[in-house]
């Protein structure tokens, strides 16, 4: 029983951290801004129905996203 | 004609996607199996290529039939986000390589890594293990890649059975080419390649996101296209703008 549990628990670690490598791995930065657009993105098209502005924003957080990955990977290079 | 052009521009679009993310995968999944096979023979290569696409199977037999009863809606917010992330990491990686900051993606470097480290295995007699299991991970572990890419674009778009047949489309292509120059796909620009999918994941990561958060596009299904387009200008733009100058001065010696 106790051997069945340690199984079962080292599978679900396993999982969670495969999905953690998945969706975080050494660019945390890029699950913070993907959260920060779905904040930003259901703000302003669910609460303010501000469609022309949901649209406009979602773009440009993805790129301004990717440019911060990019400079911070750049800087981490660097030094 | 204005729907019926949206949907054959997002169809198109999908085709690529998935097509393009199939044969990036498929290349190092063959550099890997060709390299065992060489080494170590053929028979437990293709033994381990052979029970990795079985499981393969077995997945997208499993998760397929239930992700299409999912509602649309929430279906596309969650893929969406998944493929912003994929995405963006992926674009991210691709700059970096182009611009000089990391090495590129060698697949000749790959091939005569697993070679050497085969080699040191030394041959055992009769059933080969090593070689299995490294073909069985090889295959594996870049097809998983291509089934998450082909049931996230697939049934976000409800057309799955179109992404499975242009998966295997590729496949069998990359494997063509593969037995007909028998050793290397190092002249296969994967960079570029991996380039282009990071575009076409975050431009359907954008769109199917905010459908599912209720954002109303303009243009319909045609923005899909509107977003390639700005996404690969942008990508095209950080590419050049910031290239390591310790890279272009190797390139000049």
């Amino acid at each position: 029983m106790k051997s069945g549990l340690a199984w079962v628990g080292r599978r679900l670690i396993g999982f969670l951290r495969f999905w953690w490598d998945f969706l975080v791995g050494d660019t945390p930065e890029i699950t913070v801004v993907v959260l920060v657009v779905l904040g930003v993105v259901a703000l302003a098209s669910e609460s303010a129905h501000q469609n022309v502005l949901a649209y406009v924003a979602l773009p440009a957080l993805v790129v301004g996203g990717l440019a911060l990955s990019l400079m911070r990977a750049r800087r981490r290079m660097k030094n | 004609m204005i729907a019926s052009v949206s949907a054959s521009t997002s169809t198109v679009v999908l085709c690529a996607a998935v097509f393009l993310a199939a044969s990036v995968e498929m290349i190092e999944a063959l550099t890997i199996v060709v390299a065992v096979g060489h080494t170590r023979g053929w028979r437990s290569a293709l033994e381990g290529t052979g029970v990795a696409l079985l499981c393969l199977s077995a997945i997208v037999g499993a998760f397929g039939p239930a992700l299409v009863r999912v509602p649309l809606g929430p279906l596309r917010l969650v893929v969406g986000s998944v493929l912003l992330v994929f995405g963006l990491q992926w674009l991210r990686k691709a700059i970096l390589r182009s611009t000089g900051f990391i090495g590129l993606h060698d697949e000749d470097a790959i091939y005569e890594k697993t070679v050497t480290a085969l080699r040191a295995e030394g041959k055992p007699v009769g059933r080969d293990n090593v070689a299995f299991v490294v073909a069985f991970k090889g295959v594996f572990l870049e097809g998983t890649e291509i089934v998450v890419a082909v049931l996230t674009l697939g049934t976000s778009a409800h057309r799955l059975g179109l992404a499975v047949i242009v998966a295997l489309v590729a496949v069998l292509v990359v494997a063509g080419i593969g037995a007909l120059v028998a050793k290397q796909l190092s002249q296969v620009p994967e960079n570029l390649m991996k380039m282009s999918v990071g575009v076409m994941l975050i431009s359907f990561g954008t769109f199917w996101t905010g459908e599912g958060l209720h954002v109303r596009w303009p243009g319909g299904d045609t923005m899909l296209l509107a977003l390639v387009v700005l996404y690969a200008l942008v990508v095209t733009v950080l590419s050049r703008s910031a290239r390591d100058p310790r890279a272009i001065e190797a390139g000049r010696a």
